[in-house]
């Protein structure tokens, strides 16, 4: 193959996708591979919200940022992807976690995103199958759900448009320190950047790489057409997401358009294969019968898993790698990567073409692990 | 929560359950039987508990009653968590079961292959339909119309003659010079072929081999149907069209446990144990024979569970001697190639998320075309639509998740624990409360 | 009535069964064609008799989805079919 890109994207998921879109439609030369199918990973078995979140001011500018991207693409996704702006109930048990209602309702509002408090009247008109009781919540209004295997496909459809190349079933070797990729046949293929985008595969690309894979957990329903209507999160979540330790579950369900219920969630390191894990299960299940004890009755079709892809700092790797300026990183996205997957592509755009960011880029640079990665890195 | 433990669990209640069953508690072992229908007998001996009519069916009905094995009847199995477990779901409630030994004895059921139409009410499949005759559906003066392929088809029209259906005639897919020699080639099962025969033939009902489907019509349901032998076409008006192709083994549960497969069906030894410590299959999903090669099946499964080694091995032969049935109904009643064009592109593939053929086709294999499409992402878990892609598409479905069936999600917990009632433990909210 | 009879109401309309028929046959008997409707509109009834192809589902006593090829009439039960 003599043709040369600018960029090769390694990974189809919605992350590579969306870096492929964002490069292509900024006249960049892109090639995306995939080893497998398109997303084949954790974005075939994602959740699919889009949830603006305040872990951290870097989180909250990020996922906001990547929040409106998604608002702008909304009328030209197609019908499969299934976009449902339900918006976001942050639920609270009990006062003390509606002081934290309180003080993200605060913080929301302060950086733009429109926000309102229910107290336990209307949290109980807002979403009937909340079980009575609750303190209140958050209602995040302009938080969306979609599907993310047709929101990965439209990307890349999207990419093509802008004459970006799509290859799957193709798999490379190494990322090249000159430029390009080594695919596992022995052939090379140019390019100015290669872009490590696979997700928890990540660190075997780029070795050294502080990405860990990270166990999750969904139910799917049968359609029931009206039993949810908000993507429901209690606050706990943000525990059980920032923990780096045990296994954690959260309550965390989400209607389909389809009228089918989606529960989550579950957290688990060290998990490293694809079974069902009863024992977590359990929990996921018991904790959200707490919070909603009317989905018992629902009858399920599906259980699987899926792995995230975790940083240190809950924050995505995205920009040049530390071991070269060729070679760049957009990944470690942890379960917010449908989110921001647009805010990933604008930023690594616009990283790679040197203009100046709609954000800043500082906090997901991988040079922030830089003194970790060179203490890993093989010499 | 119910839980029991058994020195053998057996899953399903056709023959090949009923006979492992028997042997097994006959043997000594604390035995369990879970099947999911409010009645034993599975497909082919259905309503034999409480009409029994068939002399068979009746004598191991009731040697299990006797036998003290223990039936958990309308169970129905949601996970294999760990080896030795079972999750189950029974009135809607979980339950536990424990075994030490576990014959899977989960049958079969009927190919669907789509053609324009195929989804108006009143086409059912063959066996679908006797069962539900048996269980009150009227069929008494209706025109039913049978076609697809197989024994079955037979066996369904006679039964639903007795019933009253004015059976208008039977298209069988497969050639007669086919299905001459399967009848010729099978002496001891002769009889019972040519009885059936004979019965429809005095009934004035028409077996035409070499014949199919190519269309369906009708309002809110089924009116007539289009048939072809490949040369000229006729139509036939009908109240109900039996239609289905054959049978598909239900693997789902042997799959869910890592049993290996080959050729589709469950790989089992001269035991029918399966590759996996413990685990023995029996029936229709280490191959389609019917009911006298699931009930020795089960017999044999049944004694090796149970440690009767000498017991099993003296039903080897008998078993063994189905082989050249189960290979002969294989190929008398091969599905011929037109059977796979019969679906337009418009014609719909997954019945439960409403996804077309032609849709559905455009990708790779079955896994892209489930994320994609959700052909195969309904409550039927893929088992209509997936068949028929395998049939159709060539593609094979991949794995397993839980649950094995559509359960409640209540059901899918192992450890429920009770929950404290929220009002009466938070004062602030019950005062709360308008 | 006998005692091997039993009444169900289908879509409110009063149906006798004889005991033994599941909820499925009893629609049927009540002249509906169909139990249920597609994601796409079509009218659906039960194809495979046996409880796997979930085309015959029905609300019962009030529970959606329920699968009514396996579940036998109870006298008093209301069945609801799809519009």
């Amino acid at each position: 193959m003599s043709q040369s890109f600018d960029v090769i994207i390694v990974g189809a998921g919605i992350v590579g996708a969306a870096c492929a879109a964002e490069c292509a439609r900024q006249g960049l030369k892109v090639l995306v591979v995939d080893r497998g199918p398109f997303a084949g990973g954790a974005t075939g078995a994602a959740m699919g919200h889009i949830v603006v979140m305040d872990d951290s001011e870097a989180q909250l500018a990020l996922t906001a940022y990547s929040r409106s991207l998604w608002r702008q693409l909304r009328d030209q996704l197609p019908a499969d992807v299934e976009y449902d702006a339900c918006g976001t109930l942050w639920v609270a048990a009990d006062e003390e976690e509606m002081a934290e209602v309180r003080r993200k309702q605060q913080c929301y509002t302060e950086h733009g995103i429109r926000v309102e408090t229910l107290g336990p009247g209307a949290i109980a008109e807002a979403e009937p199958n909340l079980r009575p009781g609750l303190a209140g919540c958050l209602r995040v209004l302009d938080d969306a759900v979609l599907y993310p295997p047709c929101a990965a496909r439209f990307l890349l459809t999207q990419a093509e448009r802008h004459g970006a190349h799509v290859r799957l079933g193709v798999t490379v070797q190494d990322l090249l320190p000159e430029g390009g990729v080594a695919l596992a046949d022995g052939s090379r293929l140019a390019a100015r950047f290669s872009v490590n985008a696979s997700g928890h595969w990540s660190p075997a690309l780029t070795r050294g790489l502080p990405v860990r894979k990270r166990k999750g957990h969904l139910v799917i329903t049968d359609r029931y057409p009206g039993f949810l209507r908000h993507q429901n999160i209690e606050l706990g979540y943000l525990k059980s997401a920032h923990s780096l330790g045990q296994d954690s579950v959260a309550f965390n369900i989400q209607p389909r358009k389809t009228g089918q219920i989606l529960i989550g969630s579950s957290r688990q390191f060290d998990a490293e294969d694809t079974t069902v894990d009863q024992v977590i299960l359990d929990r996921m299940l018991q904790r959200a019968l707490e919070y909603m004890p009317s989905i018992g009755a629902l009858a399920s079709i599906r259980v699987w898993t899926g792995h995230r892809a975790a940083t240190p700092d809950k924050l995505p790797l995205i920009g040049p790698s530390v071991e070269g300026n060729s070679i760049w990183l957009a990944t470690g996205h942890e379960g917010l990567g449908i989110t921001t997957s647009l805010g990933t592509g604008r930023l690594l755009a616009d990283l790679l073409l040197n203009r100046p960011t709609e954000i800043p880029s500082t906090p997901y640079l991988p040079a922030r692990f830089a003194k970790d990665q060179l203490t890993h890195h093989p010499e | 929560m119910n839980d029991s433990a058994f020195d053998v669990v057996v899953v399903g209640g056709g023959p090949a359950g009923l006979g492992a069953a028997c042997a097994a508690a006959e043997s000594g072992s604390a035995v369990g039987l879970l099947d999911d229908t409010p009645w034993l007998g599975g497909q082919i001996w259905r309503g034999q508990e409480l009409k029994p009519a068939n002399r068979e069916a009746r004598r191991w009905l009731t040697r299990f009653g006797d036998s003290g094995a223990t039936l958990l009847r309308g169970a129905s199995v949601v996970a294999a968590p760990h080896p030795g477990l079972l999750l189950a779901e029974q009135n809607q409630r979980p339950c536990q079961v424990r075994w030490q030994r576990l014959i899977l004895a989960t049958g079969a059921r009927e190919l669907f292959l789509p053609f324009p139409g195929w989804t108006l009410p009143g086409i059912m499949g063959p066996g679908g339909l006797l069962a539900l005759a048996k269980h009150g559906w009227p069929v008494n003066g209706r025109r039913v119309l049978l076609a697809g392929s197989g024994p079955l088809l037979l066996a369904a029209a006679e039964s639903l003659s007795r019933q009253g259906a004015n059976v208008v005639s039977i298209l069988e897919q497969a050639p007669w010079r086919k299905v001459m020699a399967f009848g010729l080639a099978l002496a001891a099962h002769h009889k019972l072929w040519q009885g059936i025969q004979l019965k429809l033939r005095l009934l004035g009902v028409p077996y035409c081999c070499g014949a199919w489907p190519i269309r369906a019509e009708g309002n809110d349901q089924v009116r007539r149907v289009t048939l072809t032998d490949g040369q000229r076409t006729w139509v036939e008006e009908c109240d109900l069209f039996a239609c289905g192709f054959g049978l598909v083994p239900n693997v789902e549960l042997p799959l869910a446990l890592g049993c290996e497969l080959a050729a589709g069906f469950v790989r089992v030894d001269s035991r029918q144990a399966t590759s996996v410590p413990h685990v023995y299959a029996a029936g229709e999903p280490t191959g389609i024979a019917g009911a006298g090669s699931a009930l020795v099946q089960g017999l044999i499964a049944g004694y090796a569970a149970a440690g009767q080694a000498a017991k099993a091995e003296a039903l080897f032969a008998e078993r063994d001697g189905w082989h050249r049935f189960r290979a002969a109904l294989a190929r008398a009643f091969a599905l011929r190639l037109e059977l796979k064009t019969l679906a337009a592109d418009d014609t719909l593939l997954c019945r439960c998320e409403d996804v077309s053929l032609g849709h559905a086709r455009q990708f790779n294999d079955w896994r892209d075309a489930k994320l994609q499409s959700r052909c195969g992402m309904g409550a039927c878990q893929g088992r209509v639509c997936g068949a028929a892609a395998k049939v159709i598409l060539g593609w094979e479905a991949v794995s397993v998740r839980p649950p094995v069936l559509p359960a409640l999600v209540s059901s899918l917990i192992s450890q429920p624990q009770p929950r404290p009632e929220q009002s009466s433990s938070d004062p602030r909210a019950s005062s709360k409360r308008p | 009535m006998t005692t091997d009879q039993l009444q169900v109401r289908v879509n409110g309309r009063l149906v006798t069964v004889l005991a033994g028929t599941v909820v499925a046959a009893a629609i049927a008997r009540a002249g509906v064609a169909w139990s249920r409707h597609s994601v796409i509109g079509q009218p659906r009834g039960a194809l495979c008799g046996m409880g796997v192809c979930m085309e015959c589902r029905v609300m019962i006593d009030g529970q959606p989805q329920a699968r009514s090829c396996l579940i036998l009439c109870v006298e008093g039960m209301e069945v609801v079919t799809d519009e």
